[in-house]
């Protein structure tokens, strides 16, 4: 496969638990090619937010290894750990993770003000991602004054408005409803089409498995299944 | 730095109340360590100024067996001015007094007093020494109002004096008192009559002798003989009384600074622990760790701006009025020179140190709450998890 940016070879996570160890994830072998729109799923407890985690930089594996867009997570100082997420990684979590006291457009613009950006290059990317998802009417509002779907959609907006080579979803839609989760899946295809950006989600939810192009089932913190969108369709 | 200014503006202003609590007891603190050392300034200066004004002008030469807190120094320390002295003298640059032990005798009590003879025509103290050139049918005599209260004495009042001359006899005059002046130096006042100097020489059998010179000049002048005392030795006691002052309120603006602190702290300690999943947030949007303490930082560290602000809105109108008005202190006599009305001063350097005193600790006390984010996990924070 070309254009690899995600690597990871025999990753294994622990977790100290007690005096002994958990082990959430065990001998994952995946990797992940630009423009991907994939998904993690799995019941509760598989290991899907633990990988997720360690695919943004935010954790390091115990053992093996995880590259992503060429960089070996675990030997990242923590300042370069940021860079990679504030430069090339987004993430949408369940709960939206907004800043209350921020306006909308101020929401979006917070990751692009650690860049080195002039006021009317932010101005410009900000409007373009609220576009993306059909907020540009509510720059204004407050998270507080916003519906949820809203709410995901301007953290959709947050995570892409710096153009990053991977947008990682932790459930994005288990707090919405039907209507809203269609939406919200649609938004990301188009975005995953048109920019060519790499989306991985983690979900449990129906409605999100008919929009992936590949299913990456985990159980117990292994892979126990990995089919593309063809054989999906086939069934 | 300025998207942390920025978010901590608006995290303060959202959360309401509980800020504005914090830097209204933060501001108090500001106001009331401002006034309080303000005040004492306040009084120390007019102290000073008086003092100087009444009593030690530019500083005194002494005797040198004179001890002013030593009656018993004064029968023998006293010289004739000569040299360079007299020169100064009689240019008005030195203002001799002769110190001389008496005894007066108010409505049939007897009385110590201390008799100083002081040139009429001086101009160096504030005394107004020029009622005492009229010596026809009495001896002209001035006192403060201290003395006049409490040997109840009114003007054109006459009385009688004792004192030994130099061949230790005892002689006696009567004494007109020509004018009462009101000073707020108790030292120049209480126990304490004025007669001219020229007379004072022919009571006492002396010629030309002084016990001090007070030094009407800014100039350098170097007396053999004499003993100079500068402003800051004869203004000790003043001093003293001042420093016990203030570091008597020190403890109640430590007391009323930690409180406001604490509550920061409270406040702090709070966030971060409520704030995980905001902490986490901002790990997985870019910022280090240590970004983000610098940002609680900042956020607790700018209730001290704050409170700067809020108590510049009540602060200074109040301290422009009490400058107006002026503290008063009553009439009370408390020995050491205190004016009747205490105007407190504010120096750009108490005000910059009081900011920099309130915005440093209160940096401090929330940088302490903060630090613990570095030791966070930043998964562990996105889940929101108590730890
Ligand atoms: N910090 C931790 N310490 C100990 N165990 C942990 C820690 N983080 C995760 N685990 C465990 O690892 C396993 C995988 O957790 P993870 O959150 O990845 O599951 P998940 O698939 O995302 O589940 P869900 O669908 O409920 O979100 C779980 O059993 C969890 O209890
Ligand atoms: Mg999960």
């Amino acid at each position: 496969m070309n254009n690899v940016v995600i690597d990871l070879k025999r990753l294994t996570k622990h977790f100290p638990v007690g005096n002994g160890k958990f082990t959430a994830l065990s001998d994952i072998n995946l990797s992940f090619s630009k423009g991907e729109f994939a998904g993690l799923v799995g019941p509760s407890g598989s290991g899907k937010t633990t990988l997720l985690n360690i695919i943004g930089s935010l954790d390091v594996p115990s053992e093996g290894s995880a590259n992503v867009l060429g960089k070996s997570i675990a030997g990242l100082s923590q300042k370069q750990a940021a860079q990679l997420r504030n430069y090339h990684i987004g993430f949408i979590f369940q709960t939206y993770n907004l800043l209350p006291v921020y306006t909308v457009y101020e929401n979006v613009e917070f990751a692009l003000l650690l860049q080195n950006m002039t006021e009317g290059e932010r101005r410009k990317a900000v409007m373009q991602a609220l576009e993306w998802v059909g907020l540009t009417d509510k720059e204004k509002s407050k998270p507080s004054m916003l519906s949820g779907g809203e709410c995901q959609r301007v953290a959709i907006a947050r995570s892409m408005v710096k153009q990053p080579d991977i947008v990682l979803a932790d459930e994005p839609t288990a707090n919405l409803d039907s209507k809203n989760s269609h939406h919200i899946l649609q938004t990301m295809q188009r975005l995953n089409e048109e920019l060519g950006v790499t989306f991985i989600f983690s979900t449990h939810d129906e409605k999100v498995m008919q929009y992936l192009k590949r299913k990456i089932s985990l159980a117990d913190g292994r892979v126990v299944n990995d089919e593309t969108v063809e054989l999906i369709a086939n069934r | 730095m300025k998207l942390a200014f920025n978010l901590a503006y608006k995290n303060l202003i959202g959360a309401g109340l509980r800020t504005w609590l914090n830097v209204g007891v933060l501001s108090f603190a500001f106001v009331l360590i401002i006034f309080y050392n303000g005040m004492i300034d306040g009084w120390n200066r007019q102290g000073r100024e008086d003092t100087k004004a009444w009593e030690v002008a530019h500083g005194q030469f002494w005797h040198p067996e004179y001890d002013r807190l030593d009656v018993f120094t004064i029968i023998d320390a006293h010289q004739e001015i000569t040299g360079t002295a007299a020169e100064y003298v009689s240019a008005g640059k030195l203002v001799p007094i002769l110190l001389r032990q008496a005894t007066i005798y108010p409505q049939g009590r007897m009385q110590g007093v201390l008799l100083k003879g002081i040139p009429h025509q001086q101009a160096v103290l504030e005394l107004p020494t020029s009622v005492l050139q009229y010596n026809e049918n009495a001896v002209a005599a001035l006192i403060g109002h201290r003395m006049a209260k409490a040997a109840g004495l009114k003007v054109n009042d006459r009385l009688l004096i004792r004192w030994r001359d130099k061949n230790g006899t005892f002689d006696a005059i009567e004494l007109r008192i020509a004018a009462i002046f009101s000073c707020d130096v108790p030292s120049v006042d209480n126990g304490q009559i004025y007669i001219d100097f020229d007379q004072m020489q022919k009571m006492v059998g002396l010629n030309n002798h002084a016990t001090l010179l007070v030094k009407g000049t800014e100039e350098e002048i170097e007396l053999s003989n004499w003993d100079f005392k500068n402003i800051n030795v004869l203004l000790k006691e003043l001093d003293d009384i001042i420093e016990s002052k203030k570091a008597g309120g020190i403890v109640l603006q430590a007391v009323l600074l930690l409180i406001a602190l604490l509550a920061i702290f409270d406040t702090q300690v709070l966030s971060v622990f409520r704030r995980q999943k905001e902490i986490g947030t901002y790990i997985a949007l870019g910022l280090t760790r240590q970004q983000v303490v610098g940002i609680f930082t900042v956020e607790g560290g700018a209730h001290s701006f704050l409170a700067a602000l809020v108590g510049a809105v009540y602060g200074i109108p109040f301290f422009l009025w009490l400058d107006t008005v002026g503290i008063s202190f009553g009439n009370v006599d408390v020995g050491i020179t205190i004016a009747e009305k205490i105007y407190p001063y504010y120096s750009i350097g108490l005000i910059f140190t009081s900011i920099l005193l309130i915005v440093i600790s209160a940096t401090i006390v929330s940088y302490i709450p903060a630090r613990k984010i570095s030791g966070m996990n930043p998964t562990e924070a996105l889940k929101g998890k108590l730890q």
